[in-house]
């Protein structure tokens, strides 16, 4: 007698838990699709998140979360990763549900309850389901993924016809940037037109560095003997930030980048004052610093367009229209490049510019002569 | 009252031994069981090791442009940090109840090589010290020593003498060399033992799931790591011998030390999680007075993840430039392994599901690895989503996940198996009231540590910087972190006077203190160096179940 009712107990627990997994799971699944084909047409970041402080840093200068999204790309990335958060909640509170629910349901209730409770070896149809529901998740976040892999990620050959094409290459610990169609080298800070495709060659002129500008677009790594392509078309006009993702040694963390995108007018403007050769200033402080820099090793590390060709540093023909210098961690004021050049160390320690031991009248007179590089 | 070792007070011996013999004793032993506690306690030293170089990092990164340590030193820091923990940390201590566990669970005296066993051991000890002596006996730049800097997985070419002057990859390379032949040896030698050693009755079918987690994880370090270790002969092959396997600059790829140590590191991170899933399926059954819920599904599951985590391991490569194709291919695969995943999950709760659960600390930690463990793996499968992965790989997304996976998961499973299986090994009970405590500070710790990381990743901070701007906001997440790291320390520090206090001062345990049913529980606390005498006789998957319950016996039922 007192066996059967054990029984039956067992048995209403067992439906219980057959009915809840076989419920929640139909409800989610349905629930899932609904709100994914949602998503599909409105971005729900918009809504919830660009209100939203926590996330989208509003007084910050530097905005660097995934949550702002500025170019297709990561808006097609956005939308896909909506439906994965959306998936992933609803395992999430159906699981964590039935466990905590377990948890209170099914505790012991009194120390001198003696006996076992009835065994349980397994139940057939309950396990086929908690095998097939998954399986079915997993297809529908496949093919989404698939899908936005495609559209997402270019290859080689798929170079839009109006794109600005900018060859990325990564140096411990300073990007370079080069526009082959305008003849434009420069380092960290980028100038791009706005809403044209950006079709970005990446390399690396030492260890594997990755690019990472999260409102314009995901990470690509940027390594040696390899090209990988890699695109975004920016909506806006503005300054988007973003560092190198890819631990490249002691200064990792100083190697940030700077993306202005501007209308197409301005672009130009940029691109082709960035193309002219140093300007040949005369004031005596001036001469006195090219000699500085030519006499010095400077030149051997740092290219300047008609004076020197060293491609081992960032090129300076044009430093003086960047807002910061030594991978973002400064401003770009002439303090700043005086103590950059007296003892690079100091400032960014274990980076690739050593102090030269200039005297004051000498670092005096090679700032001045950077501060015509305009 | 006089804190004589309980030897001296019960049973007056004839002689007692020394300490120096009592050390020699040690040194030299073959039993897996002191082989097996050797290993355990040489981890959790290297743990508290491992857990004050993590205290380094959060306390630099506690508030943006900290200026107290230096990127060097802060680099080491993660370095070894996660070198610790994988190798030093997670793989002896879960090897190590391995070794402790295997011969008792399926009934032997010992494991099938004892001396390789010891072998294992000690090399592995040797690897871990020759690790450590970096930091005083490597030279590195200027001439001062220093620990290895290039990150756990140590990517090429940021590993060769172009860019790392001085010889501690050396030592990471070495000591990880030497340290992985121990844990090779520990794999072979469980394989053997389980194959070959089981008492009778014991057909594989009848193995404990933690067994049968043994054995597949005794399978995957000797498929996983020869291949590290290949690798690791040809990155001394560059830095010693001229080759130039991963120099591009002479042909050599790059990316062919990433396929390599993760074609290892995948299958690694299952060699962390499966023998958590074995401690899990051993102590949920116990606690909620259950048999496991549908034995042969946990079975495929573990043999099917322990297949397919070896065809994942591109989904560490996302950002590299796969094409398309195997980019999609390596998603697929990876989300599939959730399903095996799931069923574990799922047999866990179906098997608390009726029962009769009680709390003590074994289980809360269980539990505990049950709920966050569920959290890791749903952002392993946002990770494997790869556009989403773009955004925030190698951001400290990542870092909040896999502390979800190995700590909240693996570690938690880990304490778990100490509270549950200490009175076995040591005859003491440990403290329930410090147990619980060390629990619930450690569980609010843990996620005040980790839960915020994958905020600040989203907002765009990469792992392995040493410092960031002010104006970023990532500054509250990152204390918040830190925070719980102080909160964590303190559970730590609870969890280390427990195990102190109880080994002199704990309730004796009796031989089966949890009513428990698998065969370790049927011999003395601590066992004798032959384990059992006469070897035990088993018909079903609980012997001590059947033992209890004459009337209604398992193998009636399997
Ligand atoms: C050994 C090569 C080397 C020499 C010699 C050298 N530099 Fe540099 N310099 C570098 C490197 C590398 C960087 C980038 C450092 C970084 O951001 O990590 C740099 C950065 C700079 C910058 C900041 C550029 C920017 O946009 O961030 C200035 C300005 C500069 N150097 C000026 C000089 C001057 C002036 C001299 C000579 C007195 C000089 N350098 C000599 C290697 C060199
Ligand atoms: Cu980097
Ligand atoms: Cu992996």
């Amino acid at each position: 007698m007192a066996e059967e009712n054990a029984d039956r107990t067992v048995a209403r627990s067992w439906l219980l838990l057959v009915v809840v997994t076989v419920l929640v799971g139909l409800v989610g699944f349905v629930a899932i699709f609904i709100l994914g084909a949602q998503i599909t047409e409105h971005d729900p970041t918009e809504t919830f998140f660009e209100a939203s402080d926590v996330f989208v840093q509003p007084d910050a200068e530097w905005n660097t979360t995934i949550f702002v999204s500025k170019s297709p790309e990561t808006r097609e990335i956005r939308r896909l990763t909506w439906l994965v958060v959306l998936i992933s909640v609803g395992i999430f509170v159906v699981v964590e549900g039935l466990l905590v629910f377990a948890m209170i349901r099914y505790r012991r209730k009194n120390a001198e309850t003696t006996g076992e409770p009835v065994q349980m070896y397994g139940s057939n149809p309950v396990e086929l389901a908690w095998t097939v529901i998954p399986i079915l998740i997993v297809v529908t976040l496949c093919l989404a993924t698939v899908r936005t892999i495609h559209s997402v990620q270019p290859t080689a050959g798929e170079r839009p016809e109006n794109s600005l094409t900018v060859e990325v290459i990564g140096h411990r610990w300073w990007w370079e940037f080069r526009i082959p169609e305008y003849d434009v080298v420069t380092a960290n800070e980028l100038v791009v037109p706005v809403q044209r495709p950006i079709w970005l060659e990446l390399g690396s002129a030492d260890v594997i560095h990755s690019f990472w500008v999260p409102e314009l677009q995901g990470k690509m790594d940027a390594i040696p003997v390899k090209t990988n392509y890699w695109q975004f078309t920016a909506d806006e006009v503005g300054t988007y930030l973003g560092q190198c993702a890819e631990y490249c040694g002691t200064q990792h963390a100083n190697m940030l980048i700077r993306i202005d995108v501007k209308d197409e007018a301005d672009f130009k403007t940029w691109a082709t004052n960035q193309a002219l050769p140093a300007p040949n200033e005369t004031t005596p402080s001036a001469v006195n610093g090219r000699k500085v820099f030519l006499e010095y090793a400077c030149q051997n590390c740092h290219g300047v367009a008609g004076l020197s060709d060293g491609n081992f540093a960032p090129d300076l023909t044009h430093l003086m229209s960047r807002t910061l210098i030594a991978g973002g961690m400064l401003p770009n004021t002439i303090d700043n490049l005086k103590a950059w050049v007296e003892n690079p160390q100091a400032i960014k320690p274990g980076c690739d510019m050593p102090a030269l031991q200039l005297s004051k009248s000498e670092i005096e007179d090679v700032v001045s002569f950077l501060a015509t590089l305009k | 009252m006089t804190v004589l070792p309980r030897t001296s007070t019960a049973k007056p011996e004839p002689s007692r031994p020394g300490v120096l013999e009592r050390v020699h004793e040690w040194v030299v032993t073959i039993d897996h069981k002191r082989l097996g506690i050797l290993y355990i306690s040489a981890g959790i030293l290297f743990f508290l090791v491992g857990g004050i170089e993590a205290g380094v990092i959060r306390y630099q990164l506690a508030y943006a442009a900290n200026p107290t340590i230096d990127p060097v030193t802060f680099n080491q820091m993660f370095t070894m940090h996660g070198t610790t923990m994988v190798f030093l940390v997670g793989m002896p201590v879960l090897l190590g109840f391995g070794n402790y566990l295997t011969p008792l669970m399926i009934g032997t005296r010992d494991m099938a090589f004892p001396r390789l066993n010891a072998w294992g051991f000690w090399v592995f000890l040797f690897g871990g010290l020759l690790l450590y002596y970096s930091f005083i006996g490597s030279s590195g730049l200027y001439g001062a020593p220093g620990a290895p800097d290039v990150g756990w997985f140590a990517y090429s070419p940021l590993t060769t003498r172009a860019f790392n002057r001085g010889n501690n990859v050396d030592y990471w390379t070495l000591g990880i060399l030497v340290s992985g032949f121990g844990s090779m040896a520990t794999g072979i030698n469980l394989v053997v033992t389980i194959l070959c050693l089981r008492c009778k009755g014991m057909k594989l079918m009848r193995m404990p799931i933690m067994v049968w987690s043994m054995l597949v994880t005794g399978f995957l370090v000797m498929i996983a790591l020869p291949v590290l270790t290949a690798a690791q002969v040809m990155l001394l092959f560059d830095r010693f011998l001229g080759a130039h396997f991963f120099d591009p600059q002479l042909e050599g790829s790059v990316l062919l030390w990433q396929h390599l140590f993760w074609f290892f590191g995948h299958p690694e991170v299952y060699i962390l999680i499966i023998p958590a899933f074995g401690f899990i399926s051993e102590i949920i059954p116990v606690f909620s007075r259950k048999v496991i819920f549908g034995y042969t599904m946990m079975v495929v599951a573990l043999v099917w993840i322990a297949f397919q985590s070896m065809g994942v391991w591109a989904h560490h490569m996302f950002a590299v430039g796969l094409p398309p194709s195997l980019n999609a291919f390596f998603a697929a695969s990876t989300f599939l392994i959730a399903v095996p995943t799931g069923i574990k999950i799922f047999n866990w709760i179906g098997t608390i599901w009726g029962g009769r659960i009680i709390y003590k600390t074994p289980m809360l930690f269980a539990l505990g690895f049950v709920g966050m463990f569920v959290i890791g793996g749903l952002t392993g499968i946002m990770l494997a989503t790869v556009p989403f992965d773009w955004d925030v790989s190698d951001s400290y997304f990542v870092v909040g996940h896999f502390h979800y996976v190995l700590f909240g998961g693996t570690l938690f499973a880990i304490f778990g198996a100490i509270y549950y299986w200490f009175p076995k090994m040591s005859g003491k009970m440990l403290s329930e009231k410090l147990g619980k405590l060390h629990f619930w500070v450690l569980f609010i710790g843990f996620n005040l540590t980790f839960a915020p990381m994958h905020v600040s990743g989203m907002l765009g901070m990469p792992r392995r910087i040493y410092t960031y701007a002010p104006d970023r906001g990532l500054d509250i997440w990152n204390l918040l972190s830190s925070i719980g790291y102080g909160v964590q320390f303190i559970a730590i520090l609870i969890f280390v006077w427990n195990i102190l206090h109880s080994l002199r001062k704990g309730e004796d345990a009796g031989d089966d203190p949890w009513d428990a049913w698998t065969l370790e529980w049927a011999t003395t606390s601590p066992p004798k160096s032959w384990n059992f005498n006469p070897l035990p006789v088993v018909k079903s998957r609980r012997p001590l179940w059947d033992a209890k319950h004459p009337e209604d016996p398992d193998h009636e039922y399997e």
